[in-house]
């Protein structure tokens, strides 16, 4: 079930990359996927029955616009600091903690970290996020907790927990 | 004939991204900023420009080539850039003088304390 | 209008130039050089638009490839390295 997941995702790919639906590609399309899955496909933590449960996905369809509108507040944040002729910026590394368990959504989670506004996540250890913040707000761990993942984490435990 | 435009005007926007990310680069002061401001502004101008050249040329190769590159681009581009930050912290880079707190620093080195 | 685009992007990379000939320490040249990479990628994209050839975009993507793989490999080289040498 899991081989065949990754079959049919590579073979999409394959096709969008050579755009032509002829036999011949198809078939050299077929026979690479079959070889990477051969080579890498153990890598992967693909689990079909759950990334196709509908909840999970409309979640995850709800999830992308509004990653993509704090994508671009932080470049304007970013843009904002940069231009500014005195550079207002009170950087520092804190930790904050998260609920999240599956390594999935806490990749989600640290990637998504990194592209909102002025914060860059530089290691995970268990549950703990060490977090670059370029302005640094707030005394304790509660107030830098909510301040961060606030908003992301309630998304990201519907989509994969 | 709109999508060619809104597409040109999403390329402008990228390409202005792009220029801002690379001042940040030259004008903050320790890596970890600067990876900040670079990684950033840099990764959505480059998907933005991608996004744009999709736009002009709709769904044809040329389109989805460069659709795949911008997802791929958005997924990959924090990824290194946490490589990038956390390689640096453990290579002794400390931080800028300005800064008001350094909790990975404090954490590790206990524990590199307990384990001697 | 494509042209004042690349002659931005030209900037932009000579920033980045910059920062690799007087960058401090070694990671601030390996984060130049990452974004390096993100940029040709849009050059690669403007090029794309400028001669109507989508030959330039499968440059892109190995190019967005394989500077991701350089810059993990990088990070794991900084990672053991001491500056005390």
């Amino acid at each position: 079930m899991k081989y065949i997941g990754e079959f049919i995702f590579l073979l999409v790919i394959w096709v969008l990359l050579t755009w032509s639906l002829e036999p011949a590609q198809l078939i050299v399309g077929a026979v690479v996927s079959i070889i990477i899955i051969g080579l890498v496909g153990d890598v992967f933590l693909m689990q079909p029955q759950r990334a196709f449960n509908p909840r999970r996905v409309f979640w995850f369809i709800v999830y992308i616009p509004f990653l993509l509108w704090y994508i671009l507040l932080a470049n304007l944040d970013v843009a904002y600091r940069v231009i500014h002729p005195n550079l207002p910026i009170r950087p520092g590394i804190v930790k904050i903690k998260t609920t999240l368990k599956t390594p999935m959504a806490k990749t989600f989670l640290a990637n998504s970290i990194t592209l909102t506004p002025g914060t860059l996540t530089v290691d995970i250890i268990d549950n703990v996020l060490y977090v670059h913040w370029i302005f640094v707000k707030g005394k304790d761990m509660e107030d830098w907790t909510k301040a961060i993942i606030g908003r992301f984490e309630p998304i990201l435990r519907r989509i994969f927990e | 004939m709109f999508w060619h435009t809104l597409g040109y005007i999403i390329i402008v926007i990228g390409v202005l991204f792009d220029l801002l990310g690379c001042i940040g680069l030259v004008r903050l002061p320790d890596v970890y900023n600067r990876l900040q401001a670079a990684t950033k502004c840099v990764t959505l101008g480059t998907a933005f420009l991608l996004f744009g050249v999709f736009l002009i040329f709709g769904f044809s190769s040329t389109g989805i080539k460069s659709l795949l590159c911008a997802i791929f681009v958005l997924i990959a581009s924090p990824t290194g850039a946490h490589a990038l930050a956390r390689g640096s912290h453990k290579g002794g880079v400390k931080l800028w003088d300005g800064s008001v707190i350094d909790l990975y620093a404090e954490d590790t080195l206990s524990d590199k304390n307990k384990g001697d | 209008m494509i042209m004042w685009m690349i002659y931005i992007l030209l900037f932009s990379s000579f920033l980045c130039l910059y920062r690799i000939a007087l960058g401090p320490t070694a990671p601030d040249r390996a984060v130049s050089i990452d974004i390096l990479g993100t940029l040709i990628i849009g050059f690669c994209a403007l090029a794309a638009l400028t001669f109507k050839r989508d030959f330039y975009l499968n440059i892109a993507i190995s190019w967005a490839l394989l500077s991701y793989i350089g810059s993990i490999a990088l990070a794991k080289f900084l990672e053991n390295r001491s500056f005390d040498e």
